[in-house]
């Protein structure tokens, strides 16, 4: 009986991951075919490597995802750890409900209604403030920052619910204040949640296509719309190629990070839990 | 004044011991309503409003007239979107697919979360690993992996027909098909993920007393572990079903012209007919439908915090 | 009554104990506190004068209170409505970090990203004490909780006792004017625990602080308290000193919570200026007090009397009228240093008796079923009225 269910859920698992990993392990591949048919298998070569590197439209795309990345990935965490804080550690006050409801909310919110509704936003706002004039990188920022900030608020949210609060009870009974509990004490003990919340919230901004065809403007193109344009008409051995070092650079952070939050996860449960061996 | 004595440190001291909390809720506070909600109410002015060749193209919904506001409230949009049934069908297809694709999800997904639950302490980190890293890699690029499998000269075809089973190629690719296996395969780990964190929460000597008590493995699965996993459940559903409702990539990418989404629906009135007070109004209808899922999966979330707390 | 004993029992009353002089003040003072969360009173309508340098102990069952009380002269909580003044001082809206009160946190709450010594610095650095003075202070704290060796660890690297130590020496470091203590030992096991109980009590007396101790556990705080309060659902039932709540519980409950005890429910016949008489038909006795007690004939009370000032004898005593019952050994239970036994009234009541066993080679004095007269002094009973 045992046995049995334990072959299902292997058998769960082997085809689960595989169906996660085979199509990315194909794209990997076919990154290093010599030509351009995906179908046919014909020979090694990193040429697509480096038409990719001299395709200039591309990495300038890039290079706007990136800049993109990390403003609103910083910004998001500004935004999004006092959202966090406010959302585990201040208790009632008058609109939480609302509040709760903001940060919900766009954890599931069609792209497209996102896109667009900020876009009208930005469209009114220039009608009768005259800001942002124009739109570009900074509306594509705004944007981002706004979902990404939910995201982190929900990260650091856990984080901090999952945390004894008579650590910082303790630090104000001995004659600190809110604010400096705030960065001697608890900033300190979530500094893996913030990690995990700027690297998701980089990797939500590179990724996104929807909200920043919505608000992008001339010459403010992003990598993953440059992407789009050239995947609509079909496979392109160069977007393999692009797609593989994602995929590369991605992991390697993904895996470095987890390496360390775990480490220091494991840390602070053998403190809890007081290991006297 | 005693104010007068205070150096200036002391004096910021006291101004946000005083006002401190305020700021600290307001600064979010405010950026989510100006960037967040602010938005659905220019949506929902500029749905009542006619198109126009302008800039921007729609007609003012205020009006000053005699140093008085008038407010113009144009229903055709909405009368529009009820008589053409183009997007009814669009409507109706999104929910089916939607759902038909949560429920896949589920499916794969279920297995798999109580697979990685009931694994053992460092192959279980690994494991939850490989499910959280495809979400952390690139969606389109997980979509476009699929153009390239599903397509009419894809790796399925060529497979097929190398192997002599079909000798005319499948049509996969632009097919309501094809976007299933997108949906679910992009979505997979929000599903996992919520569902893991309920059912590794779940004591297991709850299903050995069900077991001591007589309970066939079966009878235990269905009477206590799938009644304690309804949270994970229900908020890794709400997290597939509602993004999926109004998704545009996949469609688009990996659908047929003929296979409507409401997503499709409103990129296309918005992008290709520049007609934004139409765009508006189906986003509003969009919002409308999901209102009571997005309401209900808020309030799992903030039960789910006021369990952990 | 009780007045007359306690003038007996305490000579020099005022300057030891200052609960017994009317003119002394109190270093903090409980008003008419209440604690409501949504409709439930956590802490109800509690009045409460703590003097200084007491080690006062809060003794009650699981979620009667204590904590909250204790949260709230630290400033964790505002009352609902009452007033706390310490020193004098009313501390309505003086926050945590403000109140001249320290905290040693049930779980410890030791900072797990600091060594010991910046955890024990912790409260210096924020007063902005300089550093040479941190230095030597921290030294001379971690010295008295002979937590010296250990300075340059981190809180996951200590064992529990360890990591006691040192949240006690961070709530001392800043001389706190009251030291709150939530089940300070509550994570220790029982040998740790009894010799710790000691060590508190010997750096308490040296260092001089007013203590504030909550506890579950009945021995704990009669050992180590002051004075104990015993609080039932938000409310305290009884303040006294231990010697007072064991040998003059004003209540059922008080009587059972410290110590055993047997209550015999009974109505009062006769009542006189020097004696009082309960007949109970429960124990199927007439009960003689050795004092007034205040009530009218024929109300209920109960008699509690502590199993220990019960007398057995296996044969019939001279004088049966009043403080004696006879009945059958049902159990034995033998602790080592005493035994107790359970009676069997003939009334079908069960009592329980305990005597010391002095002599290691005598033979079990009884045995089950063997008929006994239990019998009691005027004066060993309490006259209780709730
Ligand atoms: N923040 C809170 N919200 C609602 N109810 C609370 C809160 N804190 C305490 N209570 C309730 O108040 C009552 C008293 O709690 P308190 O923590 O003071 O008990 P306690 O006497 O310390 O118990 P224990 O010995 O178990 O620690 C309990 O019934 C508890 O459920
Ligand atoms: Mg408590």
């Amino acid at each position: 009986m045992n046995g049995k269910r334990s072959t299902f859920l292997i058998s769960a698992l082997v085809f689960g991951f595989a169906f996660l990993y085979v199509p990315i392990l194909l794209v990997i591949i076919y990154s290093f075919n010599e030509g351009k048919l995906v179908t046919v298998w014909a020979g090694f070569s990193t040429k697509w490597y480096v038409s990719l590197f001299n395709n200039d439209g591309m990495i300038d795309a890039a290079w706007n995802s990136l800049r993109i990345g990390v403003m609103s990935a910083t910004l998001a965490l500004a935004l999004g750890t006092p959202a966090g804080l406010v959302m585990s550690r201040f208790g009632r006050f008058k609109g939480r409900t609302m509040f709760s409801g903001m940060i919900a909310a766009p954890l599931v919110m069609p792209e497209v209604i996102t896109g667009l509704s900020l876009l009208l936003l930005f469209v009114t706002l220039e009608q009768l403030v005259g800001w942002p004039a124009g739109r570009g990188l900074s509306t594509i920022t705004i944007a981002h920052t706004t979902f990404c900030a939910a995201y982190v608020a929900v990260v650091v949210q856990s984080r901090l619910s999952g945390m004894d609060i008579s650590v910082e009870e303790a630090a104000m009974d001995l004659g600190a204040k809110p604010a400096k509990i705030f960065f001697v004490i608890t900033l300190p003990m979530i500094l893996p949640a913030l990690l995990a919340g700027w690297l998701l919230s980089f990797t939500l901004s590179l990724d996104d296509l929807v909200i920043a065809s919505f608000v992008a403007g001339p010459g403010s193109t992003t990598l993953p719309m440059k992407v789009f344009s050239s995947v609509r008409l079909g496979v392109s051995p160069e977007i393999n190629a692009l797609a593989t070092l994602i995929i590369l650079t991605v992991s390697i952070m993904i895996v470095i990070a987890s390496f360390l939050i775990l480490r220091s996860e494991r840390m602070r449960n053998r403190a809890a839990n007081g290991s006297d061996a | 004044m005693s104010s007068d004595k205070l150096t200036l440190k002391q004096r910021f001291d006291r101004w946000m011991i005083k006002h401190g909390r305020v700021l600290v809720i307001g600064i979010p506070y405010f950026w989510l309503f100006l960037f967040f909600l602010v938005p659905f109410l220019i949506v929902l002015k500029i749905s009542f409003s006619v198109a126009e060749y302008a800039q921007p193209p729609y007609t003012p919904l205020f009006e000053w007239i005699d140093e008085g506001i008038t407010i113009t409230l144009n229903f055709g949009n909405y009368l529009f979107l009820l008589s053409d049934s183009l997007y009814a069908t669009a409507y109706l297809n999104s929910i089916r697919i939607a759902a038909i694709s949560t429920i896949i999800t589920l499916l794969i997904g279920y297995p798999m979360a109580y697979g990685i639950a009931r694994a053992r302490g460092s192959m279980r980190s690994v494991l939850l690993m490989l499910v959280i890293l495809p979400f952390w890699t690139s969606f389109l690029i997980r979509v476009y992996a699929w153009i390239g499998i599903l397509d009419r000269e894809g790796l399925i075809n060529a497979f097929l027909l190398w192997t002599g089973i079909i000798s005319e190629p499948l049509i996969m690719r632009q097919t309501e098909f094809a976007v299933y296996v997108g949906i679910v395969y992009t979505y997979l780990p929000f599903m996992i993920l919520p569902l893991y964190s309920t059912l590794e929460k779940m004591d297991v000597s709850l299903i050995e007393a069900a077991l001591d008590l007589g309970c066939k493995p079966w009878q235990a699965f269905v009477k206590v572990t799938l009644p304690l996993s309804m949270p994970g459940i229900l908020a890794g559903s709400l997290l597939v079903f509602i993004p999926a409702v109004g998704e545009f990539v996949i469609p688009e990418l990996l659908g047929g012209p003929n296979t409507l989404m409401i997503g499709r629906t409103l990129w296309n009135e918005f992008f290709a007919n520049r007609d934004w007070p139409i765009a508006s109004a189906v986003a509003i209808a969009m919002l409308l439908f999901l209102v009571v899922p997005i309401m209900w999966f808020q309030h799992i979330q903030t039960k789910q915090e006021e369990r952990e707390q | 009554m009780p007045e007359a004993v306690l003038e007996r029992a305490h000579e020099d009353v005022h300057k030891t104990q200052p609960w017994n002089n009317p003119d002394a003040v109190p270093y903090i003072r409980f008003e008419n506190v209440t604690k409501k969360f949504g409709d439930f009173y956590a802490v109800d309508d509690v009045s409460l004068d703590i003097y200084r340098h007491e080690l006062f102990a809060l003794l009650g069952g699981s979620g009667c209170g204590k904590t909250t009380l204790l949260r709230m002269l630290a400033g964790f909580e505002e009352p609902t409505s009452g007033k706390i003044y310490i020193d004098g001082v009313d501390m309505a809206g003086v926050p945590a970090y403000e109140r001249p009160t320290n905290m040693m946190f049930q779980s410890y709450a030791l900072f797990p990203h600091m060594t010991v010594e910046q955890n024990v610095a912790f409260g210096l650095v924020q007063d902005g004490v300089s550093r040479s003075e941190i230095k030597e202070l921290v030294a001379e704290m971690l010295g008295l909780v002979q937590m010296s060796k250990f300075a340059k660890r981190k809180p996951h690297q200590l064992s529990g006792g360890q990591r006691q130590r040192v949240a006690l020496a961070r709530s001392l470091i800043k001389r706190p004017k009251v030291l709150l203590l939530d089940e300070p030992l509550g994570a220790l096991d029982k040998k740790l625990r009894e010799q710790t109980q000691f060590e508190l009590v010997n750096i308490q007396e040296k260092v001089g602080t007013t203590f504030v101790m909550v506890t579950h556990d009945q021995e704990e705080a009669m050992t180590m308290a002051s004075r104990i309060a015993v609080m039932n659902e938000g409310v305290i039932s009884q303040t006294g000193t231990p010697f007072e709540l064991y040998e003059y519980p004003n209540s059922r409950y008080t009587a059972n919570f410290l110590g055993q005890v047997n209550l015999l429910e009974g109505v009062l016949v006769d009542d006189d200026e020097k004696y009082a008489v309960i007949k109970s038909d429960e124990a199927n006795c007439d009960i003689y007090i050795d004092h007034a007690v205040q009530g009218h004939e024929g109300m209920t009370f109960w008699a509690a009397i502590r199993p220990e000032r019960l007398r057995l004898t296996k044969t019939e005593p001279e004088e049966t009228k009043y403080n004696c019952v006879s009945g059958k050994i049902e159990e034995i239970g033998y602790l080592g240093g005493i035994s107790t036994y359970h009676v069997r009234l003939e009334s079908g009541k069960r009592i329980k008796v305990t005597e010391p066993n002095t002599g290691r080679h005598n033979e079990p004095t009884y045995t089950w079923e063997d008929r006994v007269w239990v019998s009691w002094e005027a004066g060993a009973a309490s006259v209780l009225n709730k």
